[in-house]
């Protein structure tokens, strides 16, 4: 299969049409606790998305079909992820390792958003995810504020997406993996180069981050 | 029963372990999670947070009994459970921990062991009092 048939067929930005037919975000969701692996997803589906919920950055990559073997085609059919959030602190591949190894992967998966959650306020540790890709920095406990923000974010690249896929498929039959770029890039470079830890999204953001540094 | 009676006993209860400190908003956030759909949420969560602490206990009580005592071990375990606590608003039990993590820093033994029989005397108060609340709850409804 050509690399741009892949694209074309099996864009995860694509949102799943839910019974209702209104258009809803699919959210996989990594933590090793149990606790925590209830809240979230009560968090995402009071926020109206779809979610799926593993216990190890492990089982994610082979959910994604990443898991280095199994790279089926089925795989890359089946799942469409819109958004990764996953604990920092796992036994065995932390959230981090997850993030790189997402975002070391070819442009269809590297394009999904990753959030890291963490109990823990370090600095430095902020910084090295944000620097990997991650989207965002969430302090746990997530709370449901945090969610309808991500949630929003992740709407309003979705919706962008698919405008751009509209005017490209007006002007030609070709997808090349060049001319798909995620609407975060460009604004979450920018604020990289600017040293700013904070990821590049609404004011409240930026206002909840500096309260808890 | 005066159910009346047995709500208004819940909600008592309810505003001493706010007030005194031993939950804190995160449980009102996680009654804000709860709704006709899933009307026993917060209980839902607070089942499995004492069947992850009880794992968790279990696991700093036998690596304590351990020689050598492996302090990358307990302070592993301690800060799962810290988690715990913190996703239910468990804020007494927490802070408790915290002198906890400093001992295994440390490496002081004694203190991690004399901290987490006080964690541990903290963690049972607590699921009294809820286990207590939520039984009024359901009696009331």
């Amino acid at each position: 299969m050509a690399g741009g048939e892949v694209l074309r067929q099996n864009l995860p930005e694509k949102l799943e049409e839910s019974p209702s037919g209104a258009n809803e975000l699919h959210v996989l969701a990594v933590d090793d606790s149990l606790v925590d692996r209830k809240v979230i997803e009560r968090l995402l589906k009071i926020s109206s998305c779809k979610v799926t919920v593993v216990e190890s950055g492990t089982r994610a990559l082979q959910y994604l079909g990443l898991d280095g073997d199994k790279k089926s085609s089925i795989g890359f059919d089946s799942v469409k992820v819109n958004l990764i959030m996953t604990d920092y602190s796992m036994p065995g591949m932390t959230g981090y390792d997850l993030l790189k190894k997402i975002k070391q992967e070819s442009s269809v998966f590297r394009e999904i958003p990753v959030v890291i959650m963490s109990s823990e306020n370090i600095l430095t540790r902020i910084d090295r995810c944000l620097e990997e890709g991650a989207e965002d920095f969430l302090l746990k406990p997530v709370k449901l504020s945090d969610v309808r923000r991500l949630k929003d974010f992740i709407m309003r690249g979705e919706v962008k997406e698919g405008e751009k896929r509209c005017c490209k498929r007006s002007r030609s039959e070709d997808c090349s993996p060049s001319s798909m770029t995620h609407p975060c890039d460009s604004s979450l470079l920018s604020s990289l180069s600017s040293s700013s830890v904070l990821s590049p999204l609404s004011p409240s953001t930026l206002s909840s981050k500096k309260s808890r540094l | 029963m005066d159910k009346v009676r047995l709500q208004r006993e819940a909600a008592f209860i309810r505003s001493s372990l706010l007030d005194q400190g031993y939950l804190d908003e995160q449980f009102i956030q996680l009654e804000e999670l709860q709704d006709n759909d899933n009307p026993n949420f917060v209980e839902e969560v607070v089942t499995l947070f004492y069947t992850d602490s009880a794992r968790l206990i279990y696991n700093i009580d036998q690596a304590l009994l351990s020689n050598p005592t492996d302090f990358t071990k307990l302070d592993d375990y301690m800060h799962q459970f810290k988690g715990s606590c913190s996703s239910i608003g468990a804020k007494k039990v927490k802070n408790e921990c915290n002198g906890f993590g400093e001992y295994c820093e440390a490496q002081n033994y004694d203190g991690c062991f004399r901290t987490f029989q006080q964690i541990k005397q903290e963690y049972i108060n607590l699921k009294k009092k809820l286990e207590t609340y939520f039984q009024l709850l359901k009696e009331a409804a």
